[in-house]
């Protein structure tokens, strides 16, 4: 699941049926569809909602509305390197809106948007689970903690010299 | 002391490194590979390097323990990778513990002497990715023990007779759980693993599930054949990559070694286990909803009866249990309800995991017997606050719980005691604050998070939690008035009334317990347009000391606002009107020189 690029597949029918030919033989296997689709492509696209409609037999309104009822799931492509900011308790405590500041100060992207150069998509979640580290962020899956302002300009930095994110240190 | 007790029995070292995401985080991965290399270019052939899950001591990150073949262990904390050599020269081939770099025994006799390891009893000692290891600490051998010896009600009675209650939060008896779904006809029966543990500041079913997958899988095996079911589904959550991977590897292997599967251990026993990923809803961690979300669904809950003992997955009988539940199960049955019983309270048995973090010394994940006090927990095992300010109030149960103030905190933590402070136990998030936090804020914070999560589908819940959380952010920002208050104890007792699920009915409890015990702060706010704690921004005011500022210009270039001006070399100033409060200046000065009122 941890791929240094993201959303660079472009979507075809042959991936999209494949994905849908391993998971729809159980019953209930919309949502793992679904999230092998935006492993693949980097979100949902409206083409592949439409095809998963047509081949499992579902509504394409009813597949919309579970894309957008789990904050999982995104419509729009992301940039190539996804940053969650954990607001959990202990990282609110801990200043987790001083880290989110300093992300949009380094990456030119606020939570929830994609910074101009395509490098960054800052999202906000509810808690990454690392919580005796707060506060933490993870860049492409992988956690950072016990984060001061100098520790995300080094990481952010890192990732836009080499495009990939930088080894935990 | 005996949870550290050697599994393998030879003549070898071993050196084991804590590979949990809190772990990994701090750079566990470069200290495994580090010891690896130091290994192999001092030829110690004469010790094993183990990956291990979190032994609880987040705060120690990266944790390496090393012990010896007579079976002494030692700790080393905040490892980095060129400790390596050092450790392999001088600990293991010249037997010269590096006592600088050690854990003090005064200190882990704090953290570890008032704890019970049972849920965590393997966490941190075997690899979460051999079952070999598991199997050679007595894992499945509780399954084994019942297929060959008790009857699905005896497995019942004995789980009711150990006072086993639902970890997830509401306390449920499991046993009674169980027999409730066994007794209801139907022709296919599921036992689910509600594994979406959302509450924010919580992390004990991640460890569980990183660090000893196994003994899940172990009690839901034994779940199902106490209640009949022939499937269970893991729901885990999506956010927890590396539990969702251990576990995939964890099924796998009992798979291959029909734990899993058709006719196990030999016997006319069938059981099929699945693994589905959250798509990252609170919700969802409601035992309807998360069915619903299972079945492939918007994961919005219903009303209950019938309860999932009478129509569950796919309107068939189901059991929902917890990560924490499940794992306890294998224990009891080994060693008997009596032996489990025994610790804990006369209503609440046993040993409850917390993750304790926030402004705690020591935070990590601890397994405490119930009826232990809350003071206990902060101080002795949590060594007090991490910032040396006074320990102010424990929240307990994430969004659904409350705050419990430090002059309460001498009660014992129960389900019964915890509910009287209008607080509930919850699934073990455990967040120590200390002056600095306010609770305005921290109920603020707690209700965009249910507001946030609201599915929607009942009124109460989707708009009553909005108009408490515009409530709050008003008075914290100064524009509170006199009705406030009023206001927010109404609607909080009509939302916990009146909403369909659990979610509603508990969003409510971080404002009633805030309000019961710090009501003073909310007046201070709204009458007097102060935060206390100094942490509403709207409330507050940055400068600079002049004294103390050297102009070297760090904060300038972090202001996000361009608000703060001067030569170089010299004091700088910060423009108030301009000043969006963020605080970058005060986390990011070296010489103290910003201050905060």
């Amino acid at each position: 699941m941890v791929t240094e690029t993201m959303a660079e597949k472009t979507p075809s029918y042959a991936v999209i049926d494949a994905i849908i030919y391993k998971h729809n033989v159980q019953l209930g296997g919309i949502i793992p569809v679904l999230q092998e689709i935006q492993d693949e492509f980097g979100c949902v696209p409206p083409e592949a909602i439409n095809r998963i409609a047509q081949s499992m037999n579902i509504a394409a309104t009813e597949i919309y509305g579970i894309v957008t009822f789990y904050s999982q799931f995104r419509l729009k492509p992301i940039g190539k390197n996804l940053v969650k900011v954990c607001h959990g308790t202990a990282c609110h405590l801990n200043g987790a809106d001083k880290v989110a500041s300093a992300l949009a100060q380094v990456t030119g992207a606020k939570e929830g948007e994609t910074s101009p150069d395509g490098m960054f998509t800052v999202e906000r979640v509810a808690c990454l689970g690392c919580c005796s580290l707060a506060p933490c962020i993870s860049i492409n899956d992988e956690v950072y903690g016990t984060l001061s302002s100098a520790d995300i300009d080094k990481a952010i930095c890192h990732c836009r010299e080499s495009g990939k994110h930088p080894v935990t240190d | 002391m005996e949870n550290l007790a050697r599994t393998e029995k030879d003549t070898r070292w071993m050196i084991r490194v804590g590979l949990a995401s809190c772990g990994i985080a701090a750079g566990a991965r470069k200290v495994y590979a580090a010891l690896n290399d130091a290994m192999a270019n001092q030829c110690s052939n004469n010790v094993i390097l183990k990956q291990t899950g979190c032994y609880g001591m987040c705060y120690n990150e990266v944790l390496v323990e090393v012990c010896s073949p007579a079976g002494e262990s030692m700790f080393y904390k905040k490892v980095k990778p060129e400790y390596a050599e050092r450790i392999i020269s001088e600990h293991i081939l010249n037997g010269k513990p590096i006592a600088e770099w050690s854990i003090p025994s005064d200190e882990l006799n704090g953290l570890l002497s008032k704890q019970k390891r049972i849920v965590l009893r393997n966490c941190g000692i075997i690899d979460p990715e051999s079952i070999e290891d598991y199997i050679a600490v007595g894992g499945y051998s509780a399954i084994k023990k019942i297929l060959d010896t008790m009857s699905p009600q005896d497995v019942i009675s004995e789980v009711i007779r150990a006072g086993l209650r639902g970890r997830g939060g509401a306390g449920f008896s499991t046993g009674t759980k169980w027999k409730l779904c066994r007794e209801s006809a139907g022709f296919q029966k599921y036992i689910i693993c509600n594994a979406d543990e959302g509450d924010p500041g919580a992390f004990m079913d991640r460890s569980v599930l990183e660090s000893d997958p196994h003994s899940v899988i172990e009690g839901m095996l034994i779940g199902g054949y106490a209640i009949g079911a022939t499937e269970g589904f893991i729901y885990a959550r999506a956010e927890y990559p590396l539990a969702v991977q251990r576990l995939e590897i964890a099924i796998a292997q009992a798979r291959e070694r029909a734990l899993v599967g058709e006719g196990i251990m030999g016997h006319n026993f069938d059981f099929q286990l699945y693994l589905r990923q959250g798509a990252g809803a609170f919700v969802c961690g409601e035992e309807t909803a998360l069915m619903m979300s299972v079945e492939g669904k918007r994961g919005m809950p219903r009303s209950r009866p019938p309860f999932p003992a009478q129509s569950g997955l796919w309107g068939k009988p189901s059991n929902i249990n917890n990560v924490e539940t499940f794992a306890s199960v294998p224990w009891i049955i080994l060693n008997g309800a009596d032996a489990y019983a025994a610790y804990g309270t006369e209503t609440s048995k046993g040993t409850k995991v917390f993750a304790l973090a926030g402004k705690a010394a020591r935070s990590g994940l601890i397994e405490v017997p119930m009826g232990i006090t809350i003071n206990e927990i902060v101080y002795d095992i949590g060594g007090g606050t991490s910032t040396g300010l006074n320990f102010k109030a424990i929240q307990i149960g994430g969004p659904s719980g409350g705050i419990i103030p430090a002059s309460m905190a001498d009660i014992p933590v129960d389900y019964e005691s915890v509910n009287k402070t209008g607080a509930i136990m919850g699934s073990g998030g455990l967040i120590v604050m200390d002056e600095s936090s306010c609770m305005v804020d921290i109920a603020k914070f707690f209700l965009n998070f249910t507001q946030d999560e609201s599915c929607g589908k009942c009124t109460f819940c989707r708009i009553g939690t909005l108009r408490m959380a515009e409530t709050l952010d008003r008075i914290s920002n100064g524009k509170g008035t006199e009705r406030d208050v009023e206001l927010l104890t109404e609607l909080a007792q009509g939302v916990k009334k009146a909403s369909l699920c659990g979610l509603g009915q508990s969003a409510p409890n971080p404002i009633l317990t805030t309000l019961r015990y710090f009501r003073d702060e909310y007046e201070k706010h709204i009458y007097d347009k102060k935060c206390p704690a100094k942490k509403c921004q709207a409330l507050i005011t940055y400068e600079i000391i002049a004294g103390k500022c050297k102009g070297c210009q760090l904060c300038t270039k972090y202001c996000p606002a361009g608000a703060i001006s001067g030569e170089k070399k010299q004091p700088h100033k910060i423009d108030s009107p301009k000043c969006i409060r963020c605080g970058l200046c005060l986390s990011t000065c070296r010489l103290g020189a910003v201050s905060v009122h």
